[in-house]
């Protein structure tokens, strides 16, 4: 579990700054890219670098599933549509707003980050008021590292897990729906 | 690690914020909001080493509800690019008054 932190707290630390200044860094460089592909690439490098993460933060079921679905499945889908509508090549005019539009963007931003900043630093609650689920180091040694998962997912959130079937069927059949070309006979 | 993973996690979602303030493209912005939940789920699972696994269900969720918006998202910029050959929000200005 928590192994690489308790013996090697030197090469974990700057394991964890590594990905994430590399997170930063194509996060930034995302936002600031003209082309559509290339932001997308970089947005896929953001993911990577957050699974590594997830991975040290003794998630690594998650970590999987964030390289499957997030930067294998639904960036596949943005960039597939950006190959559909040719938008592949930056226009002569670029997306970004003006001087203007930065400078309130990055007050606002800077803001933000800064309220972020103090929420973060105040007191967590000791105990919150969770539905019990076992996950002390020592109940993972038993139980693995998908058990405490599996176990609230289809036990405390079973309601939840099957809305969420329904909210995915409703929205593949609003994909459709919306998609579909409409030809000149039937307008409707 | 929890506070250097609530900063990154304060950071990159900031990021995604000036992303969407700043960028036109439909495509772009959405990419961004995709920045800004993973910027939260970097909080859940790093809350979760504190409060138990429950963070990592909830981001099991939101990654099913960012798939879903992404499907229904970019369908409605296909829809739209359709109808204006463009997806640059300045030149969407149907419910302008």
């Amino acid at each position: 579990m928590t192994m690489g932190n308790q013996f090697y707290p030197l090469l974990y630390g700057f394991t964890f700054y590594f990905f994430g200044l590399v997170a930063v860094a194509s996060a930034v460089l995302f936002v600031t890219r003209k082309s559509p592909v290339a932001a997308a690439l970089w947005l896929v490098n953001v993911m990577f670098c957050l699974a590594a993460l997830y991975i040290m933060l003794d998630a690594q079921f998650v970590g999987a599933i964030q390289v499957l679905v997030y930067a294998g499945a639904i960036m596949v889908v943005f960039v597939f549509v950006v190959m559909l509508l040719n938008l592949g090549h930056p226009s002569e005019l670029s997306d970004i707003r003006g001087k203007a539009g930065r400078i309130i963007a990055g007050v606002l931003g800077l803001a933000l980050l800064a309220e972020v900043m103090v929420l973060a630093r105040s007191q967590f609650p000791a105990q919150l008021t969770l539905p019990a689920a076992v996950t002390t180091d020592a109940a993972l040694g038993t139980a693995g590292i998908i058990g405490p998962i599996a176990a609230s997912l289809f036990r405390q959130y079973l309601l939840a897990f099957e809305l969420t079937s329904i909210l995915l069927l409703t929205a593949i059949i609003g994909a459709v729906v919306i998609g579909k070309k409409r030809g000149p006979t039937d307008a409707g | 690690m929890l506070a250097e993973s609530l900063a990154l996690s304060a950071l990159l979602f900031t990021i995604g914020v000036v992303g969407v303030l700043t960028r036109r493209n439909a495509i772009i912005i959405f990419m961004c909001v995709e920045l800004m939940l993973n910027a939260v789920n970097l909080s859940f699972v790093a809350l979760s080493r504190l409060y138990g696994a429950t963070g990592q269900v909830f981001v099991i969720f939101v990654m099913t509800v960012a798939a879903a918006e992404a499907a229904v998202g970019l369908a409605i910029i296909i829809a739209i690019f359709r109808h204006r050959r463009s997806v640059n929000l300045e030149d969407i200005n149907l419910l302008k008054g």
